[in-house]
Parts: C-alpha cells; sequence; structure tokens
C-alpha cells in the first residue's frame, strides 16, 4: 500500500453508488500507488466494473472520495478532462471505432486532444503497434481482426494518449481461450515496465505473476486485500474461500 | 480496398439447364403453372388495355409543333405546349435577359462541387463547409440582383424548376445540420435543452407543412411591427427548413440510438470532449446507418416544395399550374402536369441513385464487420 502522498496515484475513500435503489457500492476504500498492479476480481455483480469506471469518471458516485494523481474527481470537468488523459482505460469489448482504420483509431486522440502533429501521432502509434506486435495491421479495419489482435489495439489505442495508469475491465473475457494469452503477455510487458495498472479479471495465473496485491470483491465491497501468495494460500474470509474454490479446479 | 484483391470469389453461376435460351426462360417464369400463365395473361391484358392508348395518346398522335391548341390533334399529346413555353417550367416569371444569372449561378454551383468528388481530395469537409458558407451569398446576389450593376429580380418573379432547387437546395443544407442539432438536443443530458427540442420537434411534426407556410405568410407579418416587411420567399424557406429538419432530427436519432454504449465510453476515456466525439466517433457511423432515412426525407423536402403554390409562389407545379390558364392552350391541362411530374420525378429519382451509390461505396470501405 501506499505511503507518502506524491506517490498515491489512485484514492478512494469510503466511495459509495447507488443505481436507483441497488447500493452498488458501499464504501470502497483503495490505495493504488505509483507503479503497483492491483487485480480486482469477484462474483459477476459485485460492483468490479463500477469501481474501476468510477476511477475515470465513466460512472460517478454519490458519497465519498476519489483522487487520481493529486487531482479530485469531484464533478468539475476540468478535473474530469484532467484525469482522463492519464487514465487509460481497455474495455472487455474491445469499443474499436469500426468505421476507422487501426492507424486512424490510435491517432485519433493524440491528434484531437493533445494536438500533436499528424505525422509525430503516426510514429507513435507504429511504435506501441509493434510494442503489441501488430504494426502490419496498421491500415485494416478493426473488423478485419480476429478478437486478440483487436484487444491489442485497444491497449495500443490506450498507450498512444501517454496514460499514467492503465484501466483493464475483464479485458479477455470477451476472447476465444487461444487469444487470451497473446492479450495477457502483452499486458505482463506492460506490468514489468512499471505501469501503474487497475486489472479486472478472472485469470488467476496473470494475478498471481503480476500482481502486488489482489482485491477480492463482494456485494459491492472489499471483502479481501492481500498479496498474491497470501490470497491464495491463506484467504482469510469464508466469502474468498467460497469464490476460489469456485475459480480454481 | 486493396485487400480484396487477395480473395478472389467465383461468382456462382447457374447450372446449365436453366441458362438456355429465352424461350426456357419464358417457360420458367411465366409459365410454369396453370395459375402463372392465368397471371401472365392477366398483366398482358392489362397493360394492353392502359398502356397502349397511353403510348398512343403521349407518342403516336402527339405533336411537338405548332403555337396553339388550334394546331394540336384532339386524340393526342400536345407537346408544343411543353416547347413553347418551355423556358418559363425552368425559370418562371424571371425577366428573360437576365437568365444568363441563373444558369451562371448554378454553373457555379456544378463546378464548386466537382472537389467533394475528387477521390483524394484533402480537407473535404472544410472544403464542403466553406463552399455551404461562401455559394448561397454569391448565388443570392445572381439571383436577385440590385448590385454591382446587376438589375434586381423580386423573388415574386423567381419561378419554374428553378425556384424549386433554391427551396428544396436551401431546405436540404439546413435541415440536415440543424436536424443533427436538435437530435443531439433530444438526447442532451440538460433538460433544458432537451425539452427544448423535444418541444420543437414534436410541435412541427403535429401540423402539416401548409399551416406552417400559412402561418408563415398570414400571420407572421400581423406579428410584424408595421413596416416591416419578410420577404414571402424567405418565409417559405425559413418554414421548409424547419418542418423538414424536425423530420430529419428524428431520422439522425435512429442512427444516434443504434450505436453501442461502448462506442461513448471509449470515446470519452480517450479524453475526447463531447463535440470531438460526436463529429469523431459517433455522427460518421450514426449517419452512415441512416443515408436511406436521410435521402428519404430529402426526397419528402423535394417534393414538398410544390406546396409553396399555396402562398403564391410559382414553383414548378405552381407554373404547370399557371400555363393550363392560358387561354391559347385551355384544356390542355394533362400535358403540362405531366411534365411537371417529370421533372420532379427525374431529380427524387436521381437522389435515390446516388444514395444507393453512397451506400455501395461506404460498404465496400468496410468489409467483413
Amino acid at each position: 500500500m501506499a505511503q507518502d502522498g506524491a506517490d498515491r496515484m489512485i484514492v478512494m475513500r469510503d466511495v459509495h453508488k447507488w443505481f436507483g435503489e441497488f447500493h452498488v457500492l458501499r464504501g470502497i476504500t483503495l490505495e493504488v500507488a505509483r507503479g503497483q498492479k492491483v487485480v480486482v476480481c469477484g462474483p459477476s455483480g459485485s460492483g468490479k466494473s463500477t469501481m474501476i469506471r468510477c476511477i475515470n469518471g465513466l460512472e460517478d458516485y454519490q458519497r465519498g472520495e476519489i483522487v487520481v494523481d493529486g487531482i479530485p474527481l469531484d464533478g468539475d470537468v476540468k478535473h474530469l478532462d484532467a484525469i482522463r488523459r492519464e487514465v487509460g482505460m481497455v474495455f472487455q469489448q474491445f469499443n474499436l471505432f469500426p468505421h476507422l482504420t487501426v492507424m486512424e483509431n490510435l491517432i485519433l486522440a493524440p491528434m484531437h486532444v493533445k494536438h500533436m502533429p499528424r505525422r509525430e501521432a503516426e510514429e507513435l502509434a507504429m511504435f506501441f503497434l509493434e510494442r503489441v506486435r501488430i504494426p502490419e495491421q496498421a491500415h485494416k479495419y478493426p473488423g478485419q481482426l480476429s478478437g486478440g489482435q483487436q484487444q491489442r489495439v485497444a491497449i495500443a489505442r490506450a498507450l498512444c494518449m501517454r496514460p499514467k495508469i492503465m484501466l483493464f475491465d475483464e479485458p479477455t473475457s470477451a476472447l476465444d481461450p487461444e487469444m487470451v494469452k497473446e492479450v495477457l503477455d502483452v499486458m505482463i510487458e506492460l506490468a514489468e515496465e512499471g505501469m501503474t495498472m487497475v486489472v479486472v479479471t478472472h485469470e488467476m495465473g496473470f494475478a498471481r505473476q503480476v500482481a502486488d496485491f489482489i482485491c477480492f470483491m463482494d456485494q459491492g465491497e472489499i471483502v479481501e486485500m492481500a498479496p498474491p501468495a497470501e490470497f491464495f494460500s491463506r484467504p482469510r474470509s469464508e466469502r474468498t474461500r467460497l469464490f476460489l474454490s469456485q475459480i480454481l479446479h | 480496398m486493396a485487400v480484396r484483391s487477395e480473395s478472389p470469389r467465383e461468382i456462382p453461376r447457374p447450372p446449365v439447364s436453366e441458362r438456355i435460351g429465352p424461350l426456357a426462360w419464358l417457360k420458367h417464369n411465366l409459365f410454369s403453372t396453370w395459375y402463372n400463365t392465368l397471371l401472365t395473361f392477366l398483366v398482358l391484358w392489362l397493360l394492353w388495355v392502359t398502356l397502349v392508348p397511353f403510348v398512343e395518346w403521349a407518342v403516336v398522335n402527339a405533336t411537338l409543333a405548332g403555337t396553339s391548341k388550334a394546331d394540336c390533334p384532339a386524340d393526342g399529346a400536345c407537346w408544343a405546349l411543353v416547347r413553347v413555353r418551355f423556358h418559363q417550367y425552368l425559370f418562371g416569371l424571371y425577366p428573360v435577359e437576365e437568365r444568363w444569372r441563373v444558369l451562371l449561378a448554378f454553373a457555379l454551383l456544378v463546378a464548386g462541387m466537382v472537389p467533394l468528388f475528387l477521390p483524394r481530395m484533402p480537407r473535404r469537409i472544410l472544403y464542403a463547409i466553406v463552399l455551404i458558407l461562401v455559394y448561397p451569398p454569391v448565388a443570392y446576389l445572381l439571383f436577385a440582383g440590385g448590385r454591382f450593376g446587376l438589375v434586381p429580380v423580386e423573388t415574386a418573379n423567381w419561378g419554374g424548376l428553378f425556384l424549386t432547387l433554391v427551396i428544396a437546395g436551401v431546405g436540404i443544407t439546413t435541415s440536415l445540420p440543424l436536424g443533427i442539432l436538435l437530435a443531439l438536443g433530444r438526447r442532451s443530458s440538460m433538460p433544458v435543452v432537451r425539452a427544448l427540442s423535444v418541444a420543437f420537434i414534436e410541435l412541427v411534426r403535429g401540423v402539416p407543412l401548409v399551416t406552417i407556410l400559412f402561418m408563415a405568410s398570414v400571420m407572421l407579418p400581423l406579428f410584424l411591427p408595421p413596416g416591416v416587411t419578410i420577404d414571402k420567399l424567405l418565409r417559405a424557406l425559413v418554414g421548409v427548413s424547419l418542418f423538414s429538419s424536425a423530420y430529419m432530427a428524428e431520422v439522425v436519432r435512429g442512427g444516434l440510438q443504434a450505436i453501442p454504449k461502448g462506442q461513448y465510453e471509449a470515446a470519452m476515456a480517450l479524453g475526447l470532449s463531447y463535440w470531438q466525439m460526436m463529429r469523431l466517433v459517433i455522427l460518421p457511423q450514426a449517419l452512415r446507418l441512416v443515408i436511406p432515412g436521410i435521402v428519404n426525407t430529402f426526397i419528402g423536402l423535394f417534393k414538398d416544395t410544390s406546396l409553396v403554390t399555396i402562398i403564391g409562389l410559382y414553383d414548378l407545379l405552381g407554373m404547370a399550374k399557371l400555363i393550363t390558364t392560358d387561354p391559347a392552350w385551355l384544356g390542355r391541362a394533362a400535358e403540362s402536369y405531366l411534365f411537371a411530374a417529370f421533372g420532379f420525378w427525374i431529380f427524387c429519382f436521381g437522389m435515390s441513385r446516388y444514395s444507393m451509390y453512397v451506400e455501395r461505396v461506404l460498404a465496400a470501405g468496410r468489409e467483413r464487420d
């Protein structure tokens, strides 16, 4: 966990959220330090996705406090814009823009949000396409790529904004099994380079290998938070034990 | 795209037995069963009793020569009427010696639009916006005159196909942007914007265009201070534009609703502003989806322009009607109306074909998704 203030990239304090009557987040408190990797897991409907989507303001919250890299997420539009420039996000359904080529998907935000010249944006895009190992697909449309390739493009697209934090919302859940590894490999490399990451996933192998700590959520609460070794071998809560017994066969 | 040449596909051909000769085709398609045979003969009979007399009237017995109804055969169409008055169908009562101005303005428009259709045109959108901003004042100057030594021509004398194209052109170029804004307004999270958009759309869609045109020509002057007049044509233009923008808004809204939520979220997560998200991500996809609906609205708008006759403007249909009142051609209304109908059809059919072409081109750009 984070110690001094300057290194705390994400701070959530007692965050509550309701969808109508449904109390979906019940007092989330979480701190992520620079360079830390947090894997969030839990049964469906436990609020994992909602929690991660609060960090870049895709969902609002009704109570508590969220501060990202020192910027409070408090309803101020300027703050929201500043946070979104620093936080990249990868979605379960990739959400690439189907009417644009891979290259155009990648240079869109650098050119229009950061006002980067086209040539510079294209060089940056090629750099990240090589990193995710699909430079040869630059001029295809997303619909012409496999799921694994699309998700790697989506990761490259987020990286083109040079984010300080990357959020992954079940990045491999919509993929065919044989494509999961190519996406996880890219994520592992990213983690090894020191990116601050919050990853919602059920890939426990990935969690074991990469996570600094694992955060288990159930019914809108963080039930247990521990380094992987401890989390898998000595889970403290009964709910964690039950969950682990269901997903680890 | 070049990608397509990688996978040449065999076009499946029908088996040999189905490809032999017109007789086999006839038997297979028209006389395959006893009731198909019956239907074939019924249709042939219907064509015989309708089409044959029409062709006799419109072509065989018709005349193009002559200068009045006295020169026309009793049992044939009198296209001489159309020949003699052709320029009025095109220009209405626009002064004969000034008509070059109208032709010049349309030539300028065609020339100005050529770059939009070049395949490798850089900054196409920007050029289109400049064209939309620059062309109307130039065209208005040429049409109305009054400056640079051009003789003034009152809008009351504008007419015929020329007036139809002016109203339809203005209606089309204003209703699409206005419709997009209204559609975005209707889906806005700001309550006031949303309420105003909904109110406008539902109000305008709830009344016939004729009512709006009447309101514009009869009611509006009552509310203006004495001495202030607004040109009759301008009032009609505003009425037609607002009317079609309400319909356009609903077409565009249909497209917006078809875009998955993930597209909005990905755009927001990348830091795009609301307008950037709409302009770069959402609208290009949404508008592409509703091209048939947009063109449908354009075609409706083009034909609705004929309603301006009611407030005393002589568009193509108005001119056709006016010409039938000329004593020299009395009793030759059918020819005049048929010709006007043909004029409308040419343009509407053209728009329809063009939209099909655009859809095909866009579909080819992103196959396999």
